[in-house]
C-alpha cells in the first residue's frame, strides 16, 4: 500500500501536542512501534519538556503547530493531543491533508473507538476519537456484559487522584460525563448509561479506580452469571495486553438493586488502571489507558493501511 | 444598646440532607408538606435535590423514588416567600440539568466539591450567574484541610461568582474550634458571605454551628430533627430556639418549626438520626456522612463489621461521592477475614 516506497513495513506518524500526553505516547510508541515510525513530535513551545525529550530520542521535532505535519506528504497518521478546542481546527486541516486523525482530546469530530470493543470498525474513518480515560478503562466493561446478555443500563464511576487530572479535565468536567455516557451506550451496548468523575487528593496519588454497574435486561434468576463472569475476565485480559496495569480489584460480582426498572440484578466490577510509568507516574493510569489505547488504534490503522492481517497484538 | 442584632440567614435543607436518611424516597406530597410547613415557619431557604445533588439518582448513590425536578417543582408551587435551592456536584450533575431546575423554580444554587477541588466549579457558577441565581459554593469535608488551603479555594468559588462560601463539615469531624478557625479565616479573607453546615457525628453540630457564627458566619444550614446523612445535620427548630436565646436575628418562627418537627417529619423518618455506634465512628474517622447507610448495607451484604470498613474508607482517604468504595472496601475486608479464618 505504501506509495512513496519508503515505508514498505512501517507507516510514518506524527504527534501534534507535546505535553504529558504526547509524551507518554512517544515513549509508548517507540517502546513499541509495530507498524508505525514516529517521525515528528510538533509542539509550539520551542523549550518545552516535550520537544526537549523527543529531540534526545532523535526524533524530529518542530515548534510550528500542525503546519510542518501538514506539509510533510509521508506522514499518514496524526496523533492529535492538544485540546478540544484546537482540534477541532486540526481535523479539517487533517482531512484537507489527507492524514488519518487519530484524536485524544474531547473534541469527538469521529466515531469513537475503544479497542478492545471496536478496534476494527471504522479503520476506513479518516478521524477517530479516544473519547475519555474513564471511557477507555469502562467501556470494555459493558461490552464484556453486553456481548453476553442484553444491557438496559450502564454507570460507571471514576475516582482520578487529583493530581493527574489536568486544566482541560477540570474546566469542562461536564464533557466527561456526557461522553463516557455516551461511550457505554453507543460501544458499551447500554441502552442508557451514566457517568460520574471524582477527584481524589489523597497523598500520595492514588492509582486510578473505576466502578461499573452494568443492569441486565434480563431477571435475576435468567442471568448467566457463569457466562457473564468468563466474559469479562477474557475482556480483562484483552485490555491487559496494552495496559498491563488494568486489573479487577473485586468482581464480577452480583447483587440487586431496587431501580427505575423494579428490582433487578446488578452486575459490579471494580477496576484499578496502573500506569505503565513509560512517562507520567504510575499513579497515572487514567492518561496511560489513553496514550495505550492511541497506540492501540495507531498501530490498527498503520496495518491497515499496509494491508497488513493482525498476527499480534 | 445600639449595636444591631446579630443576623444570620438559615437554609433548611432536610428535603435534600434528608434526602440520604430517606434513602431518597421522598414522594411530592412529602415534599409539599415540608416546604409549605418551612415557608409559614419563616425559612427563607429552602434546599430540595437528590441528597448527591442534581443527577445524583443512580446506582452509586440510590435511586430517587420520584424525580427531583418534579419535587422541585412541587416545593416551589408551595412556597410563597421561601426560595428554592438546588445542590450540584460537578462530576455528578451538569449544566443541561441545573438548566431544567432552573426552569422547575429553583433561584439558588449550591455548587459543592471537595475541599481541594474548588477549580472544576467554575463553569457551574459562571453560568448560574448568567442565569441570575443566586450562588452558594460549598467547600465539602472541609476537615481534611487546614484554613490556609481552604481560604484558596474559597478565592477560587469567590472569583468564579460565588456569593457565599460554606465550610461544610461533611464528615461530622470538626470541633467547635475547628469549625471556628475555618470560618473565622474564610470571613477575614473573602468579601462574599460565608457559611457553615454541620453534621452531629460528634454530638457538636449545634456547638459547631453556634461557634461558627460567633466568628460571623453570615448563613448556617439546618435539617428538621436533624434529618440528614450520619447523625443528621443540626435541627432547624434546635437553630431557631437556641438563636432567639442568643437574641440572634434569623426571622424563624421558632414554635413553628419546632411543630414541623414533631408532627410534620417526625412521622416521616423511617429512623431518627443521632450519634449512635456507627455514626460516631463516621465523626472519629472522618468518614463522608453519606457512607453511613451504604456502610450498613454492605456490611450485612458481607457479613462484615461495619466499623472495620468505615475505619478502611478513612484511611484510603476516600472523599465525597465515593459510595463505590463501601463496596470495594467491604469485600476485601470480607476477603481477608476470609484469609484469616482459613
Amino acid at each position: 500500500m505504501s506509495e512513496d516506497g519508503k515505508t514498505e513495513g512501517q507507516v510514518k506518524v506524527a504527534i501534534v501536542g507535546s505535553g504529558n500526553i504526547g509524551t507518554d505516547l512517544m515513549y509508548k510508541i517507540l517502546k513499541e512501534p509495530g507498524h508505525m515510525e514516529l517521525a515528528v513530535v510538533s509542539g509550539i513551545e520551542p523549550e518545552s519538556e516535550g520537544l526537549k525529550r523527543a529531540r534526545d530520542e532523535g526524533i524530529g521535532t518542530t515548534h510550528e503547530g500542525i503546519q510542518p505535519v501538514l506539509d510533510d506528504p509521508e506522514i499518514k497518521i496524526v496523533f492529535d493531543a492538544t485540546s478540544a478546542k484546537a482540534h477541532v481546527k486540526h481535523a479539517q486541516m487533517l482531512k484537507e491533508a489527507g492524514k488519518i486523525a487519530v484524536d485524544l482530546t474531547p473534541a469527538a469530530q469521529g466515531p469513537y473507538v475503544v479497542p478492545t470493543a471496536n478496534l476494527t470498525e471504522h479503520l476506513d474513518e479518516g478521524n477517530v476519537n479516544l473519547m475519555t480515560c474513564g471511557a477507555q478503562a469502562t467501556v470494555p466493561m459493558a461490552y464484556a456484559v453486553s456481548r453476553v446478555t442484553s444491557v438496559r443500563y450502564a454507570e460507571m464511576v471514576s475516582t482520578v487522584a487529583s493530581a493527574s487530572a489536568g486544566p482541560g479535565t477540570r474546566q469542562n468536567i461536564d464533557e466527561f460525563t456526557f461522553t463516557t455516557a455516551r461511550g457505554l451506550e453507543e460501544i458499551g451496548g447500554a441502552q442508557d448509561g451514566k457517568a460520574i468523575i471524582i477527584l481524589n487528593p489523597a497523598d500520595p496519588p492514588l492509582i486510578m479506580r473505576n466502578t461499573v454497574y452494568v443492569v441486565p435486561d434480563a431477571e435475576r434468576d435468567e442471568v448467566d452469571e457463569d457466562a457473564i463472569t468468563e466474559s469479562v475476565n477474557e475482556v480483562v485480559s484483552e485490555v491487559q495486553k496494552a495496559v498491563p496495569g488494568y486489573q479487577l480489584t473485586n468482581g464480577p460480582t452480583f447483587d440487586e438493586r431496587d431501580t427505575p426498572w423494579g428490582e433487578k440484578p446488578v452486575v459490579m466490577m471494580f477496576l484499578e488502571v496502573e500506569g505503565a510509568g513509560d512517562f507520567l507516574p504510575k499513579y497515572s493510569g487514567n492518561l496511560d489507558i489513553m496514550t495505550s489505547s492511541a497506540r492501540k488504534v495507531g498501530e490498527a490503522f498503520a496495518r491497515h493501511l499496509l494491508g497488513v492481517e493482525e498476527v499480534v497484538a | 444598646m445600639t449595636e444591631a442584632r446579630q443576623t444570620v440567614r438559615i437554609t433548611d435543607t432536610s428535603l435534600r440532607d434528608g434526602s440520604h436518611a430517606m434513602s431518597h424516597q421522598f414522594t411530592a406530597e412529602q415534599v409539599r408538606e415540608v416546604s409549605s410547613t418551612l415557608d409559614k415557619a419563616g425559612v427563607q431557604v429552602i434546599e430540595v435535590t437528590h441528597g448527591d445533588g442534581l443527577a445524583g439518582s443512580s446506582i452509586q448513590y440510590g435511586f430517587s423514588r420520584e424525580s427531583e425536578m418534579d419535587l422541585i417543582s412541587e416545593a416551589a408551587d408551595v412556597c410563597e416567600q421561601a426560595k428554592i435551592a438546588a445542590l450540584l456536584l460537578p462530576g455528578v450533575g451538569t449544566v443541561p440539568q441545573l438548566k431544567e431546575a432552573v426552569e422547575r423554580g429553583v433561584t439558588v444554587l449550591r455548587v459543592a466539591t471537595h475541599c481541594t477541588e474548588a477549580d472544576i466549579s467554575q463553569e457551574h457558577f459562571e453560568i448560574a450567574k448568567e442565569m441570575d441565581l443566586e450562588t452558594v459554593g460549598f467547600l465539602m469535608m472541609a476537615h481534611m484541610r487546614g484554613p490556609e488551603v481552604l481560604v484558596e479555594q474559597a478565592r477560587l468559588m469567590e472569583s468564579y461568582g460565588a456569593d457565599c462560601v460554606y465550610i461544610v463539615d461533611s464528615a461530622g469531624a470538626l470541633l467547635p474550634r475547628g469549625a471556628a478557625e475555618r470560618v473565622e479565616a474564610l470571613k477575614q479573607n473573602l468579601d462574599c458571605q460565608v457559611g457553615f453546615h454541620a453534621h452531629n457525628n460528634l454530638g457538636v453540630g449545634i456547638g459547631n454551628s453556634i461557634a461558627a457564627l460567633e466568628v460571623g458566619a453570615d448563613q448556617l444550614d439546618g435539617s428538621l430533627r436533624g434529618l440528614g446523612a450520619g447523625a443528621g445535620n443540626a435541627p432547624t427548630e434546635l437553630l431557631a430556639a437556641v438563636l432567639d436565646k442568643m437574641d440572634v436575628e434569623t426571622g424563624l418562627d421558632a414554635f413553628k418549626l419546632m411543630d414541623a418537627a414533631e408532627y410534620t417529619i417526625a412521622p416521616m423518618m423511617p429512623f431518627q438520626p443521632m450519634p449512635d455506634r456507627d455514626s460516631i465512628m463516621i465523626g472519629y474517622a472522618g468518614v463522608y456522612s453519606t457512607f453511613l447507610l451504604h456502610a450498613k448495607r454492605a456490611a450485612e451484604r458481607y457479613e462484615v463489621d461495619v466499623r472495620d470498613v468505615l475505619v478502611e474508607l478513612g484511611e484510603r482517604e476516600a472523599v465525597a461521592g465515593q459510595e463505590d468504595w463501601v463496596i470495594d472496601v467491604a469485600l476485601d475486608v470480607a476477603k481477608e477475614k476470609e484469609g484469616a479464618a482459613s
